[in-house]
């Protein structure tokens, strides 16, 4: 076992730290504070290539592996955790499932462009009645000649109404399923400025309030029979593949902003005196620290094992990865929280302030254990694993 | 269109500066980037590569770790990367480094050579100037613009009020400003890319035309008197006089400096 990080990743978080640096950290405040989504800085990533990491070349991507991208959104995420999400919910969310459940026509149609970035791409499962119960959904499909027509809403979507691309989930139908009627679910490809697809609510959110959460509402959308995105009835399964895969990014995110939060705090206790010493001359502070530092580095083992669990089924299309997916995101999400909480103590009363960053952090944390399954579902996930 | 970019890996100076004993840098303890200038003078070439499909040839010397800089051109766009490395060759000054350039590039085509103005390390800008000089083809320093008309580049040349358009017949040289352009991001496929990309890599016997005598440390005219890290400043004095008083002995003070 070696946890050296060869010399191209190496590289590669060299470049995403500068450009995090650079381009992203010095509009966080102003991103979170007029809850803008940050245009010019996914401009400037999308010419960098960081729209289409794991994509293959083929299809316009940076044909790079999953733990390239987990550490992409984990250095954008130490800076700002609204520019990491835009990232994973565009790439986990929607390039990925079309990368795998895409006809070859559907790939060559639509990867090239939210690979490169010039398009943006979304998620739609949630519903009102159908978070966590996937199988609640009411927004449906029906066939009519060539065209499907959708009829529904979709609620939370990250990338909202800044996406050009979406996939989207509703009912074909009903299907019996061990003696039970069940709705058969399908996934689909809808594109913005389809007649019938129109954006409703904005949300205002407690963090990442940069990233565009908005309402779908699909009235009589006539959408090609041909953007229907795997067969019929799979959708369920797409939709927690695609969540596998989406919670490592997730829980990259998680990762970036407990060590962002973190960075911080060092920096500061050794700047902030009481009794005429640096606070981090405290023994509080540095048993505080050393916690933090230390639930990090796991949630940084755990996330780039998941990363390379599913790097190892891109390859062999056998090993799962599910339930380290959703061990790095239980785990990350909840670093993350637990540290920034403890930034925000670590700066008193500065850190209640939105003059300091670790306040917007834990705002931002907050979200990691709840979207892409709640750490619930996590748990949900792994412990079945063990009980199988 | 062929275009040679001679690059140097320098110090990070957020990483602090260690010396050798003998005062030279020691390059190996330092955490390293690419020089400013040259990675302006590397995005010159690549947009040269964009829009005339310009091949792009970058040239360090330097220890083996320089690889490291190449690697990064190459995975900002470049084309190919040349190490060149001996142990004959260290301690060179710009001297000994300007001719051990010229002759790596002898060995190449090109119509083009553009180097950055100078390197943060050591702040001199005459290895650009004078590998042109060792090459026998004109030079434009100080270039805060470059377009190219047919054979020729046309350049303009930075001053401190002002700036001057040359146009020189290619092959020629060029020396590039920080303020040249906004270099871009490598990408992460280009990373990739450039750690599977072949390095070529010349010692002294692939240096063509250049004489033993001017390279290394032994080629090296300038000799290092004394070496710091930061010099301290002197306490300073402050007077209070009234202003056409002061101006006075500002002038005074600065002729017996021999500032003016």
């Amino acid at each position: 076992m070696d946890f050296t990080l060869s010399k191209e990743h190496e590289m590669a978080r060299t470049l995403f730290r500068e450009f995090a640096e650079k381009e992203v950290k010095p509009l966080a405040i102003e991103v979170d504070e007029t809850e803008e989504f940050p245009r010019e800085t996914v401009e400037k990533m999308a010419k960098a290539g960081f729209m289409g990491i794991p994509i293959p070349k083929e299809y316009g991507g940076q044909g790079c592996d999953v733990l390239t991208y987990a550490m992409c959104v984990e250095e954008l995420a130490k800076v700002c955790g609204t520019t990491a999400v835009i990232v994973s919910a565009h790439t986990s969310l929607c390039c990925d499932p079309i990368l795998t459940y895409g006809t070859e026509e559907q790939k060559q149609k639509y990867l090239p462009d939210l690979a490169s970035g010039k398009k943006i791409g979304a998620f739609g499962l949630t519903e009102p009645g159908a978070g966590t119960d996937a199988q609640g959904q009411q927004t449906k499909a029906v066939l009519e000649g060539d065209e499907w027509v959708l009829n529904g809403s979709k609620i939370f979507i990250t990338n909202g109404k800044e996406a050009d691309v979406y996939v989207i989930f509703a009912i074909t139908g009903m299907i019996e399923k061990r003696g039970r009627m069940t709705k058969e679910i399908s996934a689909f490809i809808v594109e913005k400025g389809t007649p019938g697809f129109s954006f409703g609510t904005k949300e205002k959110k407690m963090g990442i309030r940069g990233s565009s959460t908005y309402e779908l509402i699909f009235t009589d959308c006539h959408i090609p029979k041909d953007n229907m995105l795997g067969q019929q009835g799979k959708g369920f399964g797409i939709a927690m593949h695609t969540l596998d895969g989406g919670r490592i990014g997730i829980a990259a995110q998680a990762l970036g902003i407990g060590e962002g939060a973190l960075d911080r705090t060092i920096a500061y206790v050794q700047e902030r005196k009481q009794f005429g010493r640096a606070i981090g001359a405290f023994q509080n502070t540095q048993f505080q620290l050393a916690d933090m530092a230390t639930k990090a580095q796991a949630a940084q083992f755990m996330v780039y094992k998941a990363a390379c669990t599913k790097d190892q089924y891109t390859k062999d299309h056998k090993t799962s990865y599910n339930v380290e997916a959703a061990m790095a995101k239980l785990y990350a999400a909840e670093m993350a929280m637990e540290v920034t909480t403890k930034a925000v103590q670590l700066h008193g009363g500065y850190g209640y302030t939105r003059e300091y960053e670790v306040e917007r952090m834990m705002r931002d944390a907050k979200i990691t254990e709840i979207y892409e399954g709640t750490s619930e579902v996590q748990r949900m996930v792994i412990s079945a694993n063990l009980l199988k | 269109m062929k275009v040679v970019v001679c690059v140097k890996q320098v110090p990070d100076t957020k990483g602090g500066v260690k010396f050798n004993p003998d005062g030279t840098l020691d390059r190996a303890a330092m955490l390293t980037i690419m020089n400013p200038d040259d990675k302006a003078g590397l995005e010159a070439a690549l947009r040269l590569k964009d829009q005339y499909g310009a091949e792009v040839t970058v040239v360090t010397m330097g220890l083996p770790k320089a690889e490291e800089v190449l690697r990064e051109a190459i995975a900002m766009g470049a084309d190919k990367g040349i190490l060149v490395t001996d142990r004959v060759l260290g301690g060179a000054d710009t001297w000994a480094t300007s001719q051990t350039l010229a002759g790596a590039i002898r060995n190449l085509d090109y119509d083009l050579i553009i180097t950055g103005r100078q390197a943060i390390d050591g702040d001199t800008a005459q290895v650009g100037p004078q590998i042109s000089e060792h090459l026998g083809i004109p030079v434009i320093s100080y270039a805060q613009k470059i377009t190219v008309e047919g054979d020729s580049v046309v350049v303009e040349r930075q001053y401190d009020d002002r700036y001057h358009v040359l146009k020189a017949k290619m092959p020629c040289l060029i020396t590039a400003l920080a303020e040249l352009n906004e270099p871009r991001y490598m990408t992460p496929g280009g990373i990739f890319d450039a750690y599977k990309a072949e390095i070529t890599t010349w010692g002294r016997a692939e240096l063509k035309d250049v004489e033993d005598s001017n390279l290394g440390l032994k080629g090296s005219p300038t000799q290092i008197a004394r070496a710091s890290d930061k010099v301290r400043k002197g306490k300073g004095e402050k007077v209070t006089l009234d202003p056409t008083e002061s101006v006075a002995y500002i002038m005074d003070k600065l002729k017996e400096k021999h500032v003016i």
